[in-house]
């Protein structure tokens, strides 16, 4: 195949167009009324190319990416399952994408019914009592949620509470979003197994603290067996328990959070429930609550009427608006459409199957990679790094030799408690064959290590591109074409 | 139990369990204690076959009315080539993950930087992101990326001619940051620039934020506002709408720092709210305070040009609870949209897209005036939105409309209503409206 | 081998503090540069900020990480070395001659706080 290296506006040719519009009948009425200090006076650089160039292009670089159709993307903490195809044709529906999002509720009745039933659904699937499906992504539910969490403890009058717990294990959004929030970080230890220390845990639980964050299985993949303890313990503290949906999906049709004591949480729909990462979104990130914390949720709410009908209404109590409108709606259909899809039968065998799929790999491969924590794990586990280090080859290393074997690389250097991690999640959408093959290619890959460690430390050799300078990208940024063309 | 998408045979779950070293799938759950686990049965419906849960959406869909919309308060109803849906649904992009492996995502990237380079030409900003939530979050980082950026300072002026959804979403992200943000009062539709440079003289507001075109749809007159700004060294930041900014003084020329805003504007569907893509840009100086991912082009081992996500010890992965923000994605496929879209218009096409819609809107406006229950409710410009006050009941005014398939008159306020025309509005439905209108 | 100059005094953050009269220049050692990998970028405060020791001033990242930098000292910053705004990678060539900040100090007693050369030696082991 040719190689491919054109940006758009090197395609362009004055006077070219790629586009008809149709003209105003009201030809009376001119832009150059508008009063000059309103109109620019230097032109935007835009490309001018033909329909057929546009297509060509974008369909020459779609061919320079690697997604989950093209291959397996073992990707930890990142829930790389199957994106059905039924749910784009139901989201690209005329009857949702022509809808304004400021219609009356009347003339959106579908719409509200679809928001509700999610909610619902998703309510059902995790044991709490509402969502509000406004959230963008996962990090923006994070956000949302601590700011219920921030909402319940002022409306009770208690304003010392400014303070959140969070495990030296936790995604780096955790913090993140904290901090966001207005909220204190404290941290604490995790135990040689990865959990929560509990000894550890207690004497931080004062009149401060807001809450906690948690994920469980943890970012090891390891099922937190401490929590009924934990959740005792911070709720006499007089504090909440976040629960970090990220690690979701082992846990669909055998346990709910809201059963392990957890008071609001975050589900990326783009994880667990199978919508497409889109190269980095559009995601969404509904919260759930308990009962109690509804009240809180953000504006705008959807709510189901006495006589059946769906309206959207503003509460008093609620933390506000983090969100224009309804949230990210072509996201929840493709949602609710997989949900469907499955059934209340199917989705049970979601969560068993996609750990089966995790121990199996991590069984089959942990004689020549480190595997730090033995035992059962969830959805994922970690390897830190390979068995035999004395070659020097490092994560990244094999990571990139992958990538020569048509594979998307594992979450690697995540999560900070081991130096070399390497960090896999198959998901149950993947078939033992695949499984069997990833599992041959990473052993030759370890071999590789130990009898020809330059072919993979300089590794990939079979990409479009190799290895880039990001160094230099990074202390002479060039973020545009302008930027380029004045190099 | 085989199911479609989950590939599993029980020879193969006999064969895994026992290179595990498991009797049964239960053993994986051993570790959670008995009375968490799950044994019910959830109150969902059955699985529905392909053509079921077609129907069944589809039904869902039909219950909404596909209105000819003259409404616009944050989401417009702008053209949108054929072209456009089918590149994002190539599913190289629409199932890729975030690029973080370069060497395999060179498709992404490119568009990023393309997207970037494009956002850079119509904010004339010399760095944009790689994309935000929506416009409204966008405007709520600004507001955030102002206080890091001023490093002392924690109060932020927003002018109350902020589109209302906007106003909103920063109001909640400053009441929990811990943010002292200030409305500024609106006189006659547009910002009350002498009281906002009267408080930025205090020496003590990080920065002020700005509409263009603002919540009425007026294009203001911002002449004088940065240098007055700059010299409290407070920044400016301005909430924009890039179809808008083709024919519009750009951020960058009015003095701005920060540009932020929707993209939706960019021919993406309507969609009951989402998704959009919100977009942010800045200074050269001020570029590592801006959150979000933001990509740059460099070479590969071979010299060959490649682009590579960058600037990242910004970003939470990194700096967790120090980063400038906890935004860990972006809205990537409907950058790709915006930018498939841009490629597609050009220069010229985005300067017809304003021109027709324009004269659009001035006809309606100019018609609906007279009758005599509008008229207008600030003599001031616009480009294709517009505010009239009316002595009609708004709540019935939108019924009638909607009982003639119409989406207009979104209320503002009290006795006043806005409409927006586009280039997508034909002369029918322009004269359609019209007509529903005189039947009052 | 990192490199550690007698002379100097050193904080356990990796700060190194050359003492001038009433004034110091502050960096990060050869050592905290080692572990840093290519610097891309400096974080520096303005001229006339405070700096109180034991609190940070500025941030320090590499492609892959960010190092806050602490302050060893207290004062006000008098100048920055406006070079590493386009040069970052003067601190991988040599941490100890591209100081970051220059500090009117407001007690030298503090300085008892910081580790000598051999101290620093200890620590990075």
């Amino acid at each position: 195949m040719k190689q491919y290296d054109k940006l758009i506006f090197e395609l362009s040719k004055s006077g070219r167009r790629g586009y008809s519009l149709p003209q105003s009948s009201h030809t009376e009425y001119s832009l150059e009324e508008l009063p000059s200090f309103a109109r620019r006076s230097e032109e935007p650089l835009l490309p001018e190319v033909s329909e057929f160039d546009v297509v060509r292009h974008f369909t020459n670089l779609s061919n320079k990416n690697f997604g989950l159709d093209t291959g397996f993307y073992p990707l930890g903490s990142c829930t790389m399952k199957y994106n059905p195809k039924i749910n784009e044709d139901m989201s690209n529906l005329e009857g949702f994408t022509a809808i304004h999002p400021l219609q009356p509720a009347e003339s959106m009745q579908g719409a509200l019914e679809l928001y509700y039933n999610l909610q619902r659904s998703l309510a059902e699937l995790t044991g709490l009592s509402e969502f509000t499906l406004n959230p963008f992504a996962g990090a923006h539910g994070e956000l949302t949620g601590l700011m219920v969490m921030r909402q319940y403890h002022a409306k009770r009058g208690d304003t010392r509470r400014t303070r959140v717990i969070v495990p030296d294990s936790a995604h780096g959004t955790n913090p993140a979003s904290a901090a966001v929030c207005g909220l204190e970080i404290v941290e604490v230890k995790s135990t040689a197994r990865g959990t929560i220390d509990v000894d550890d845990l207690k004497p931080l639980l004062d009149d401060t603290i807001a809450g906690i964050m948690m994920t469980n299985p943890n970012t090891l993949g390891i099922f937190e067996s401490e929590i009924p303890e934990i959740a005792r313990l911070v709720h006499e503290a007089g504090g909440l328990l976040y629960y970090d949906g990220a690690n979701l999906n082992p846990m669909l049709g055998k346990c709910r959070p809201g059963d392990m004591g957890f008071d609001i949480m975050h589900i990326n729909l783009h994880k667990t429930f199978s919508t497409p990462h889109g190269g980095g979104g559009p995601g969404s990130g509904p919260v759930g609550v308990r009962a109690g914390l509804e009240a809180y949720l953000p504006n705008p709410h959807v709510s189901k009427l006495a006589d059946g009908s769906y309206t959207i209404d503003e509460g008093t109590d609620s933390l506000g608006s983090i969100s224009g409108f309804i949230g990210n709606f072509g996201v929840m259909v493709k949602a609710y459409t997989y949900i469907l899809s499955l059934g209340k039968e199917n989705v049970k065998n979601v969560g068993p199957m996609a750990s089966l799929n995790a121990n199996y790999i991590k069984e089959q491969l942990k004689d020549c990679y480190e595997l730090p924590i033995s035992g059962v794990c969830k959805h994922e586990f970690v390897f830190d790094g390979l068995k035999d280090k004395s070659t020097g080859v490092t994560t990244l290393d094999v990571a990139k030799r992958l990538l020569d074997y048509g594979y998307h690389a594992p979450t690697i250097y995540f999560p900070l408690l081991f130096h070399q991690a390497i960090m896999i999640e198959p998901t149950e959408t993947e078939s033992k064959e695949t499984l069997d093959e990833f599992i041959e290619v990473m052993r030759k890959v370890a071999k590789e290590a130990t009898e020809d460690p330059d072919t993979v430390k300089t590794a990939p050799h079979t990409t479009l591109v190799g290895r880039l300078d990001e160094t230099t990208a990074a202390r002479k940024p060039i973020l545009n074409y302008r930027d380029l063309i004045a190099q | 139990m085989s199911y479609k998408y989950i590939p599993h045979t029980q020879s193969d779950i006999d064969e895994m369990l026992k290179a595990i070293g498991a009797t049964t799938v239960d053993d994986l759950y051993s570790d959670i204690p008995e009375n968490m686990l799950f044994k019910g049965d959830y109150n969902l419906p059955e699985s529905m076959s392909e053509t079921e849960v077609r129907h069944f959406i589809g039904n869902l869909s039909h219950r909404n009315q596909v209105c000819s919309i003259f409404a616009g308060a944050g989401a417009y109803n702008h053209y949108a080539p054929s072209v456009v849906g089918h590149i994002i649904e190539r599913s190289e992009f629409l199932t890729a993950y975030t690029p973080y492996q370069p060497e395999i995502s060179q498709g992404t990237l490119q568009y990023i930087f393309e997207f970037q380079s494009m956002m850079s030409e119509l904010t004339g900003m010399q760095c944009c992101n790689a994309s935000m939530y929506d416009g409204p979050t966008a405007a709520a980082e600004t507001m955030m990326m102002c206080v890091t950026a001023s490093k002392k300072r924690n109060k932020v002026l927003v002018s109350a001619t902020m589109p209302a959804h906007v106003l909103r979403v920063m109001r909640t992200y400053a009441h929990f940051h811990g943010i002292d943000l200030q409305e500024v009062a609106a006189v006659e539709g547009v910002s009350d620039l002498d009281a906002i440079k009267v408080a930025a003289a205090a020496g003590d507001v990080a920065g002020v934020i700005v509409a263009q075109p603002n919540r009425y749809g007026i294009v203001e007159d911002y002449t004088g506002l940065a240098d007055a700004l700059h010299s409290n060294k407070t920044l400016l930041g301005m909430y924009a709408d890039p179809s808008a900014l083709a024919v519009l003084k750009s951020p960058a020329e009015w003095g701005a720092d920060i540009a932020c805003g929707d993209g939706q504007t960019l021919g993406m569907p309507l969609s009951c709210g989402g998704p959009y893509v919100g977009y942010m840009a800045t200074t050269k100086d001020l570029v590592r305070k801006m959150p979000g991912r933001i990509v740059g082009a460099t070479h590969d081992v071979n010299g060959r040009r490649a682009f590579v996500l960058t600037l990242q010890a910004r970003e939470q992965h990194i700096r967790r609870e120090k980063a400038n923000s906890n935004i860990c994605s972006n809205q990537s496929l409907m950058a790709l949209y915006a930018t498939v879209y841009l490629s597609l218009m050009g220069r010229d096409g985005m300067k017809e897209v304003n021109a027709s819609s324009y004269a659009n809107a001035h006809y309606l406006h100019d018609e609906l005036c007279k009758s005599s229950h509008f008229k207008p409710a600030f003599d001031k410009p616009f480009l294709k939105e517009f505010v009239l006050s009316t002595d009609l009941d708004i709540e019935k005014l939108q019924k009638h409309l909607l009982a003639n398939g119409i989406f207009g008159a979104v209320k503002v306020a009290e006795g006043q209503v806005s409409f927006c025309a586009t280039e997508n509005n034909t002369k029918e439905e322009i004269e359609h409206l019209l007509n529903v209108i005189k039947s009052i | 081998m990192s490199k550690v100059i007698e002379g100097l005094y050193y904080s356990e953050s990796h700060e190194f503090v050359r003492i001038e009269g009433e004034y110091a220049y502050v960096g990060i050692t050869d050592y905290a540069q080692h572990q840093l990998g290519n610097v891309v970028y400096v974080d520096m405060p303005d001229v006339d900020d405070e700096v109180a020791q034991g609190e940070e001033f500025g941030a320090v990242e590499s492609v892959k990480a960010a190092s806050d930098l602490i302050s060893p000292v207290t004062g006000t910053v008098v100048e920055v070395n406006e070079e590493l705004a386009d040069n970052p990678q003067l601190i991988n060539e040599d941490a100890f001659s591209n100081w970051i900040i220059k500090v009117k100090v407001d007690d030298t007693e503090e300085l008892k706080n910081l580790l000598d050369a051999k101290g620093y030696e200890a620590i990075c082991e």
